[in-house]
């Protein structure tokens, strides 16, 4: 037992595993949403557009949490609580900020007259909507998970120095950010 | 990670036996049946709600093959259960399209996704690669409730006011993109994305387990190399699914927006009931790409367990070891890249650039090598075998015999050539049916025939195993033979009533043989069914640990097995999983040390 055991040291812990292979469905599925787009693009009736600013401040945002997150998992390997706790409610704070951004960033685009829904409404705009909408529901999931360590991080009852699902939801919070920024420089660049 | 710590996470124990005692005294009924986190229970209750699912989605095609077989009868009886879908006795022509489309949505995700693989890489993958249970037991309780959510969604739709969603299982906008086009686009179109998105999800979160614990939890000296076939093929199952079924829920997503949002992904220039629609830009085509580039890897999920299935019970009861295993893997690999290539080939007749169309052709007949290597290897695993005709063993050889047949027909409508005659005619119907459908329910059953000693502790019957096989296998030649006629001659498919047609009046009688020899299969199905049911609780019991002289390792578990699967240690494996008549021997199971004077080879 001791044997197998130390055998199995070495490779990654399951969870982690699992945690990969969703990434990589999502992957799929935002691969199968900005192919769709391209091939769009290059049809008959497409309007081209341009994001406004404040696509840009959100963007900076969710790059910010990352470092913020990073810091959060050094201080919890550190075994330093407050320091973790501080930084860990950073980063909520600066996915939410990202979240609200982003929907000023949508009603933006409609003042702008680029109709995302409803009658008039230009594929290229509905696109922006599905795919920006589709990220914000996966960063809801991360703050839902940053949520409840963060909650198990405040309780008194249990001390809790397992790393795992905080390294989870790091890496997670990582694809989170590095997905929207591929998103946003395919709209730069593919608008 | 141990295994132990994925079954009582926070607790590593050294003396398993105790804990395993210890936990299950205070396993209430609940935490055993129900919210079971346990792979065994969880692989039952998939095989028991695909088989309710199965039930339903063969008697809609009952349902169907009556009308089609007998379009002038009118029978009161179906007006008495179904009100005004069958007004006068008469199915109407909006029920029948939604059975039709029902019946494809139900057996291909519910039952032959969901139930198949649910139920065999549930149970067979921890058993096999000699783990405690699944890498996440809790993520793979939630992907079964989720089914289940999915389930009772697309369940209560068949009860709503105006009907589940009709537009064939496929449901290509614009017709399901607008609830005015017909009746089947209403609410009952939104209820079955709902459910399907909720599928997704599930066969996600199962997906990533089974594949991660392939990888990650197999037992001392289980090499990947060591693998039993099953267990490879439920392995590219898991890995199709997760990289496909994502690209199906982002197609799903758009759509329900051009339904809900008003937006025009998929709709353009559109003019309804003499109202033309605001709409612009969109393109229904775009939904064909994403919809069949999971669509097309959908049929390896539902074949390639059932391969890996075959090719374990026809090894066991032929005596011999699995003709060429490392073609064997190799060519599910090769099945698995081109199941990515060849999505266009469902849309040939979509105005496609003919070159565009001819790569697909060709990348399209390049599968035929790998499906054609395993069809020899099962039948070189035959020759000169000191072959066992059990149940699931027919079954095996019944799988091949359908495969052989619709995989001929796959070279037919692969061809572009070809398939713009027989585009949607009942050639294409008889090809699928019996490729994928009637295929792999051969292997479903050889599975369940095979397992059922170490699921339930008991045998199935046999004498109803026998009925059950060869009614089944001479009425789905019957039933789709003379399909293949049909679509030839040009009969396309979801048409309410051919008699009304000149050109088809003289199928009429061929129909109604049709219908008949499906009568007779669903007979044999109930069948079956009451044979499962009978059997775990009135079987012959099973009194040997290893009845079928298997060499894998969930033989080597006790009859009924606890969670945690061995009570003692995880046995270890010294060999690869097909030394069958080896020097002599009749088997040598994995475990046993290779001994110095054994000849070489594996």
């Amino acid at each position: 037992m001791v044997d197998m055991m130390s055998a199995q040291q070495n490779r990654i812990h399951p969870y982690k595993f699992n945690l990969w292979l969703g990434l990589a469905g999502i992957i799929m599925m935002f691969a199968g949403l900005t192919s769709a787009y391209i091939v769009k693009r290059s049809q008959p009736g497409w309007e081209s557009f341009t994001l406004p600013m404040v696509f840009v401040f959100s963007t900076l945002m969710i790059i910010v949490s990352s470092v913020t997150i990073q810091m959060a998992l050094k201080a919890f390997r550190a075994h330093r609580m407050e320091r973790y706790r501080l930084f860990m409610a950073l980063t909520v704070f600066l996915g939410v900020l990202f979240i609200v951004l982003q929907v000023v960033g949508f009603f933006r685009l409609q003042e702008m007259g680029m109709k995302m829904v409803g009658m008039g409404s230009n594929p290229a705009y509905s696109f922006v909507l599905a795919i920006a909408g589709l990220h914000i529901v996966h960063v809801l999931g991360g703050i839902v998970a940053l949520l409840i360590i963060l909650a198990k991080a405040f309780s008194t009852q249990k001390r809790n120095y397992d790393s795992v699902p905080v390294e989870i939801v790091t890496t997670y919070w990582h694809f989170v950010d590095i997905l929207w920024v591929y998103i946003f420089l395919f709209f730069q660049l593919l608008h | 990670m141990s295994n132990e710590a994925a079954i009582h996470p926070g607790v590593i124990s050294h003396g398993f036996q105790e804990h395993q005692e210890a936990h299950h005294h205070h396993e209430s009924f609940i935490t055993k049946y129900i919210f079971s986190q346990d792979h065994k229970m969880i692989a039952k209750q998939y095989l028991i709600t695909g088989m309710v699912w199965a039930f339903i989605g063969g008697l809609m095609s009952v349902l169907f093959r009556i009308q089609l077989g007998y379009p002038e009868a009118t029978l009161p009886w179906l007006e008495d259960i179904f009100g005004h879908w069958a007004k006068g006795g008469k199915i109407s022509p909006e029920f029948y399209y939604a059975l039709v489309t029902m019946h494809g949505t139900i057996l291909i995700f519910f039952v032959l996704t969901a139930g198949l693989s649910g139920t065999f890489a549930n149970f067979l993958i921890p058993f096999q690669v000699g783990a405690r249970d699944m890498a996440s037991p809790f993520m793979n309780m939630l992907s079964y409730w989720f089914f289940v959510l999915s389930s009772i969604i697309m369940l209560s739709s068949l009860f709503i006011q105006t009907g589940p969603a009709a537009g064939g299982w496929t449901v290509y906008p614009p017709l399901s993109a607008l609830g005015d086009a017909s009746i089947g686009s209403k609410t009952g179109m939104d209820l079955w994305l709902i459910s399907m998105a909720l599928f997704v999800v599930s066969q996600l979160l199962a997906g990533l387990n089974y594949v991660s614990t392939i990888l990650n939890m197999r037992t001392k000296g289980m090499t990947m190399t060591r693998l039993p076939l099953t267990v490879w093929g439920l392995f590219f199952t898991a890995i199709l699914g997760l990289l496909s079924f994502p690209v199906l829920l982002s197609g799903f997503i758009l759509l329900l927006f051009d339904r809900h949002l008003g937006t025009s992904f998929y709709l353009s220039d559109i003019v309804i009931a003499g109202k033309i629609l605001p709409n612009e830009g969109g393109s229904s085509i775009l939904y064909q790409h994403l919809f069949w580039f999971l669509g097309h890897p959908e049929v390896y999920i539902i074949i390639l367990p059932t391969m890996g299935i075959v090719s374990e019970i026809m090894s066991i009861n032929s005596r011999k070891p699995i003709f060429g295993y490392t073609a064997m893997v190799a060519s599910l690999f090769a099945i698995a890249v081109l199941s990515f290539l060849v999505w266009a080939h469902h849309m040939f007749v979509t105005g496609m650039n003919p070159f565009l169309g001819s790569v697909f052709v060709l990348l399209t007949l390049l599968i035929a090598v790998p499906s054609s290597i395993k069809v020899f290897n099962w039948l070189t695993t035959l020759w000169r075998g000191n072959i066992r005709f059990t149940v699931g063993m027919l079954f095996s050889i019944g799988f091949v015999s359908n495969f052989i047949s619709g995989g001929l027909t796959g070279i037919w409508v692969g061809n572009s050539t070809i398939d713009i005659h027989v585009h949607d005619t009942y050639f294409n119907i008889a090809h699928f049916h019996i490729v994928m459908g009637v295929s792999a329910f051969m292997g479903m059953f050889a599975g369940v025939y095979h397992w059922f000693p170490k699921m339930y502790g008991r045998y199935m019957n046999n004498t109803m195993g026998y009925i059950h096989f060869w009614v089944t296998l001479v009425c789905a030649y019957v039933i789709f033979w003379p399909m293949h006629y049909e679509g030839l001659a040009g009969m396309p498919r979801r048409y309410y009533d051919y008699s009304t047609w000149e050109s088809f009046k003289q199928f009429v009688e061929l129909n109604r043989v049709i219908s008949f020899a499906a009568f007779v299969s669903f007979m044999a199905q109930i069948l079956f069914l009451f044979n499962f049911f009978y059997s775990i609780f009135k079987g012959r019991k099973v009194t040997t640990k290893n009845p079928w002289g298997a060499t894998t390792l969930e033989w080597t578990t006790p009859i009924r097995p606890g969670h945690g699967n061995w009570p003692g240690e995880i046995p270890e494996v010294h060999r690869w999983p097909y030394d069958y008549g080896k020097d002599g021997v009749d088997f040598i199971s994995q475990t046993e040390p290779v001994s110095k004077n054994e000849s070489g080879g594996h």
